[in-house]
C-alpha cells in the first residue's frame, strides 16, 4: 500500500511505510488554482509517484 | 461467587510446543497458576472449571474455540472469567483476549486477562478489556495474580475501578471525568516549572504509540497488477447510502466505478466534517483519482484498476474503529486479490 496525503506527521506518526506527499488536505490528488489540463498533468504525475512507491522495498 | 479459568497448553501442565496442538479440554476445579488465583479471590470463589487449549489450536480455530468456550462458561454459570496470564506468549494473548471479549459481550460477567503491552492480544484487546500489566517474565506470576484478583473482586462487587497506574492494567484510552483541585492553567505551569527546574511531574496526557508495521514488499510487476483505490476522505455516493458518519466513522462503503473514466461532483458527497469539502466536491477525482488511474490502465503501466473504491471518513475517530475498519478493509482487499491500494488520506 502506498497512501498519498498531506498529513505527514499523521501519516509518520502510525507508521505508514510508503508515503508521497499529496497537494493539500482539501484537494490531496489535485490543485485547484491550476487550469484544468495542468492540474490533470500534477494528477497524472502524483500517481506516477505513487507507483514507483510501489514498487520500491525502500521506505519514503 | 463461580470462576471459569482458561490455560494454554503449557500453563495446564499438558506439555510444551510439542502440544501446542492440542483441543479445547475441560477439567474440573484449578490447575496451574489457577490454584493459587483461587486462594487470592478469597472468600467463596471457587474455580470450578478449567479450560486448556494449545495454542496453535486456539489460534487456528480461534471461532470453534471462542464458541465451546462461551458454551462451556454458561454451562458452568461462571460469575467471572479469567484467563492467563499470558506474559509475552503471542498466542496465548491473541486467544485469551478473543476469549475474554467474547465471553463480556455475549455473556455479560466480569473478565479479566494479563498480559504483556508487547503482546500482540494487548494491542488488539486492551481498549476493550481490563488487561493486567503482567511485563514479560512469568517469574512474576504471583504478583500479576495477586493484582488479577483484586481487580476481578472489584469488577464482580461493581466497585469504582482505579487508574490503570493504581490498579496495574494496561491503559484503555479511555477518558472520563475527575475532581481535581487545581484548574488546567495552573497544573500546566506547575508541570513547566517542575520540567525546567528538574523536578517530578506526570503528564496528564500519554500520546498513543503505534506498534511498528512491517514494510509489504515491492509490487514486483504493476503491469500484471490489480490495484484498488481507498480513501478516507469521505466520498460517497449522493444520499450516502451506507450513512458513513462524518464524524467518528463507524462505517466504511465500496463503491462501484465500473465504466467510469472520471467522477463527477453530481454523482457524489463528502461526508467529513474535518476539511473544506468544496474542492472535492467540485471534482471527486482530487481525492479519488479515478482519471489518472483509467490512463495508466491503458497505458498498461498497471494491470487492473479494480471496479469498487473504498472509503470512509477519518476524523476524530477512536482507535477502536479505526482498528476494525482497517482489519475489514484488508479482508476486502485479500478476498478480491488485489496486489496493490493506493489509500489517499486527507
Amino acid at each position: 500500500m502506498v497512501q498519498i496525503t498531506s498529513a505527514l506527521p499523521i501519516a509518520k506518526m502510525v507508521g505508514s511505510n510508503r508515503v508521497v506527499l499529496g497537494h493539500g488536505i482539501v484537494h490531496v490528488a489535485g490543485d485547484a488554482s491550476l487550469s484544468f489540463q495542468e492540474e490533470k498533468e500534477l494528477r497524472r504525475n502524483l500517481v506516477l509517484d505513487a507507483l514507483k512507491a510501489l514498487q520500491s522495498a525502500e521506505k519514503e | 461467587m463461580r470462576v471459569v479459568h482458561y490455560l494454554n497448553q503449557f500453563f495446564g501442565g499438558v506439555g510444551g510446543e510439542e502440544r501446542a496442538g492440542m483441543r479445547l479440554e475441560e477439567r474440573e476445579g484449578a490447575a496451574g497458576p489457577g490454584r493459587l488465583l483461587e486462594q487470592l479471590l478469597g472468600g467463596n470463589a471457587k474455580i470450578v472449571k478449567t479450560l486448556v487449549c494449545g495454542d496453535n489450536y486456539a489460534v487456528e480455530h480461534q471461532d470453534e474455540v471462542i464458541a465451546s468456550v462461551l458454551k462451556k462458561v454458561q454451562e458452568a454459570k461462571a460469575e467471572l472469567f479469567i484467563a492467563g496470564p499470558c506474559f509475552e506468549a503471542g498466542r496465548y494473548g491473541m486467544i485469551s483476549g478473543a476469549l475474554c471479549s467474547a465471553v463480556q459481550s455475549e455473556l455479560a460477567i466480569p473478565v479479566v486477562t494479563a498480559m504483556a503491552g508487547e503482546n500482540p492480544g494487548a494491542d488488539l484487546y486492551r481498549e476493550a478489556l481490563y488487561i493486567i500489566d503482567s511485563g514479560p517474565s512469568s517469574a512474576k506470576m504471583r504478583d500479576v495474580l495477586v493484582k488479577m484478583a483484586e481487580l476481578a473482586k472489584k469488577l464482580v462487587a461493581r466497585e469504582e475501578i482505579g487508574l490503570p497506574g493504581e490498579e496495574g492494567y494496561l491503559r484503555r484510552g479511555l477518558i472520563r471525568d475527575e475532581f481535581v483541585e487545581q484548574t488546567a492553567a495552573k497544573r500546566l505551569v506547575d508541570m513547566v516549572m517542575a520540567k525546567v527546574t528538574g523536578g517530578p511531574f506526570e503528564s496528564e496526557m500519554v500520546p498513543t504509540s503505534f506498534e511498528p508495521i512491517p514494510m509489504p514488499p515491492a509490487v514486483k510487476d504493476l503491469s500484471k497488477a490489480r490495484v484498488m483505490l481507498i480513501t478516507d476522505g469521505g466520498l460517497v455516493p449522493k444520499g450516502n447510502p451506507d450513512r458513513i458518519e462524518g464524524s467518528a466513522a463507524t462505517r466504511w462503503g465500496a463503491y462501484s466505478i465500473e465504466g467510469l473514466d472520471d467522477l463527477k461532483g453530481d454523482d457524489y458527497e463528502i461526508s467529513h466534517g474535518g476539511y473544506d469539502p468544496r474542492f472535492v466536491q467540485e471534482d471527486p477525482d482530487r481525492l479519488v483519482p479515478l482519471d489518472a488511474m483509467r490512463e495508466m490502465e491503458r497505458e498498461g503501466k498497471i494491470g487492473k484498476l479494480h471496479n469498487e473504491f473504498l472509503s470512509t471518513s477519518g476524523l476524530a475517530n477512536p482507535l477502536s474503529n479505526t482498528r476494525r475498519i482497517g482489519r475489514e478493509m484488508a479482508e476486502k482487499v485479500k478476498k478480491e486479490g488485489i496486489d496493490a491500494v493506493i489509500l489517499t488520506s486527507t
